[in-house]
């Protein structure tokens, strides 16, 4: 069977299969286990209107628990237990991740995912910032803001690519097609480098595709939220005599400051997640692994399913404070 | 007073500058791509993207034509006509007739060859070859040439990296095989979730704030977390790897921002409006289906345009859920990864692939970004 009739077929069955289910479910609840007629109208009414929110929920809860809740308890397990073969596993504690941290790769992936997670949301916001405020200011800011939105669009594998090209080193005696050898050959180096390859900073280069990419999450976030800012305080701080820059950070800054701890954390979430980056750029060569890649490496390449999860368990820690962080503050709204 | 006016035009120009710098520095990039990807290899060789709008000197090897077409005349055998394809606008300015010596003779010198007879090659690509006996062999004479060529743009790369039967890295196939990864993948949870949205958000029943809370916490859930566990799953079940796979796991994963969004939509829609249609006798279902589902029309995009952007450039889930030892399914991410290995310094096929792969998504963004702000300013856990 071709794929694309397939594809077609499938949006077919699920989209018939989800409405199907819903009008079908709701009319054997209606109809057939609590008719709203005969004696016990009432109390069927009733009955039917506390199982309906079960069944409108239904789909979405299995399809939850399956795939996100269960997993996490799956890796846990996983990460206490050893591979035996014939698809059998055997409790061995904290082997796998005694085997982990004595593993120089792990410390390094480590370091690094720290390293990334100060430096890539305190850039992007900080980019961010400086675009939404410069944007607000200008009549094509709107033009402005669209061409620094534009890279949410790419795939970090095709941006990858594109600072490949932007790192690209050919030998001194032909033409330099990357921009950065070019600038540095210009200004006066000597021979071209492979900039992929300097230890350490080759992290920070990969660190900078996704500055690029965030930095317009975090100035569509902040801008919307400069606009919130009521013009009163502006206006009375400039009677009072405040500059521009005192404007922005004594005034603006601080209203926003809720705002600017959401598009932090939110950046840092993508940020304990990057795989697509290091595995495309570098696959964690020259000492730019990171945690998402190095767990990669030993599930699938590896075969190592102990120590993989045990990686992904460390993933799963650094997460939590934002999870629960964020969990509190949605229980508070809701009351 | 003229002071403050100084200093404040100043500023004004401070803005629009850095603001511009900032642009031209987010786009310089990308464009890089764009523009490489209509060049051709030499050009891409001789030199850096942003030269390609001015002429570039090239080192070219040409053929004069074969001496099947010469003419005699008194005489003298004559072969003459032009280098260079026609309409070409390439100057010549140093040229010779061995590879070990380029650059021997200028324009309208006279050169010997080695059966006695002679050629003359101007600037633009006109060559001359003379001489008393007959001109023999079966090919043209080989002409080094220093030439500065005019920019050159093509879609050659194009049709090589979609269309070409021969070329195995095909981007023809992962394109239609990335469309359809895609396409269920984004309608199917937006029907799931709009039912469970409408549920948290209008329909009263214990557990509902502690479900709320739980999705939020799913929202961040890294699915690395996911990979063994489900392939493990899908292997027992039968599924292995393929489209199915990989259509649950996205919309497993997408799920809770789908719900999050569409409910925190769904909210703050008119209370009036519902109870109404209730008071009217319309039942759960159809309020949803008439009144809720068109109204959330906005939200409903919003997490379309993110869903498909998202799975349109995955590359870990495609890897792990669908991508098998054949090749068949591959998706264009996965195809780009490859290509960076095995054609590492070949950049017009590069870029083109990349650019490809990234095309869709920009003309979803750009023409759709006002959705897509929305969902952002809606989507980011306050």
């Amino acid at each position: 069977m071709h794929p694309a009739f397939q594809a077609v077929l499938t949006i077919a069955v699920g989209v018939g299969g989800c409405v199907g289910y819903f009008y079908f479910s709701n009319q054997l609840l209606d109809r057939v286990l609590f008719p709203d007629k005969g004696i016990h109208a009432g109390r069927n009414i009733t009955r039917a209107n506390i199982i309906r929110p079960w069944l409108f929920l239904f789909p979405a809860l299995a399809a939850l628990g399956l795939y996100l809740a269960y997993p996490v308890f799956e890796t846990l397990r996983l990460s206490l237990s050893e591979r035996l073969p014939g698809n059998k596993s055997q409790y061995v504690g904290f082997d796998n991740y005694q085997q982990m941290f004595s593993e120089p790769k792990f410390w390094e992936a480590l370091t690094n995912n720290m390293l990334w997670l100060l430096v890539v949301p305190a850039l992007s916001t900080a980019f961010g910032l400086l675009a939404a405020q410069l944007s607000d200011r200008v009549r094509w800011g709107n033009i402005a803001k669209s061409f620094i939105f534009m890279p949410m669009a790419i795939s970090f594998v095709g941006a990858a690519v594109i600072w490949k090209l932007v790192y690209d080193t050919r030998p001194i005696d032909q033409e330099q097609i990357g921009v950065v050898n070019a600038v540095y050959l210009f200004f006066g180096g000597d021979q071209p480098i492979t900039w992929l390859t300097q230890i350490p900073a080759n992290s920070f280069l990969l660190m900078i595709v996704l500055v690029w990419i965030q930095t317009g999450f975090a100035m569509v976030i902040l801008s919307a939220a400069l606009r919130g800012v009521p013009e009163e305080t502006i206006e009375a701080a400039i009677i009072d005599g405040a500059n521009p820059f005192q404007v922005f950070f004594k005034i603006k800054v601080p209203q926003i400051k809720n705002t600017i701890v959401v598009v932090w954390t939110t950046i840092t979430i993508v940020v304990l997640k990057v795989f697509d980056i290091v595995f495309a750029m570098t696959n964690g060569q020259w000492e730019t692994q990171v945690l998402a890649n190095y767990m990669y490496d030993k599930l699938f390449r590896a075969q190592d399913w102990g120590v993989g999860s045990a990686s992904a368990m460390i993933i799963m820690l650094l997460v939590s404070p934002i999870l629960v962080w964020n969990v509190y503050n949605a229980r508070k709204e809701m009351q | 007073m003229s002071a403050i006016v100084g200093t404040r035009s100043s500023l004004v120009w401070a803005v629009h500058l850095s603001l511009a710098a900032m642009v031209l520095l987010w786009l310089f990039p990308t464009a890089g791509l764009l523009v490489s990807s209509f060049r051709t290899t030499d050009q891409i060789s001789t030199g850096g993207w942003w030269n390609s709008l001015s002429a570039s000197e090239q080192n070219l090897t040409l053929r004069s034509a074969a001496p099947e077409s010469q003419i005699e005349n008194d005489g003298v055998f004559v072969i003459e006509g032009n280098l260079f394809e026609q309409g070409s606008e390439a100057v010549i300015s140093v040229w010779g007739t061995s590879s070990r010596s380029i650059d021997a003779f200028k324009p309208g010198d006279e050169a010997p060859l080695k059966d006695g007879s002679t050629i003359t090659v101007q600037s633009n690509g006109d060559y001359k070859r003379q001489g008393i006996e007959e001109i023999t062999g079966r090919r043209g004479q080989r002409i080094f040439a220093t030439a500065l060529t005019p920019p050159e743009f093509t879609l050659d790369n194009y049709h090589k990296v979609l269309f070409d039967e021969k070329n195995r890295e095909s981007m023809g196939k992962a394109f239609l095989n990335t469309l359809t990864v895609t396409i269920p993948a984004t309608i199917i949870p937006i029907l799931v979730a709009a039912f469970a949205a409408y549920a948290l958000a209008w329909m009263d029943f214990p557990g509902r704030a502690l479900l709320v809370a739980a999705i939020v916490g799913l929202l961040v859930v890294p699915l690395q977390l996911a990979l063994i566990p489900l392939l493990t799953l899908h292997n027992q079940i039968g599924i292995g790897k393929g489209y199915l796979g990989v259509w649950l796991a996205h919309t497993g994963f997408g799920l809770p921002l789908a719900i999050y969004l569409l409910r925190n939509y769904m909210v703050g829609l008119p209370r009036d409006i519902i109870e109404n249609a209730r008071v009217d006798g319309a039942s759960d279902f159809q309020i949803f289906v008439k009144i809720i589902l068109p109204l959330s029309f906005p939200a409903l995009a919003s997490f379309a345009i993110f869903q498909f952007l998202w799975t349109w450039n995955d590359l870990l889930i495609a890897l792990v859920f669908l991508v098998d030892s054949s090749g068949e399914t591959t998706v264009m991410t996965k195809q780009i990864i490859e290509m960076l290995g095995t054609r590492g310094g070949e950049w017009e096929i590069l870029a083109t692939a990349a650019f490809v792969s990234i095309a869709v998504p920009l003309v979803v963004f750009f023409a759709l970004q006002k959705y897509l702000v929305r969902g952002l300013l809606a989507g980011s856990v306050k």
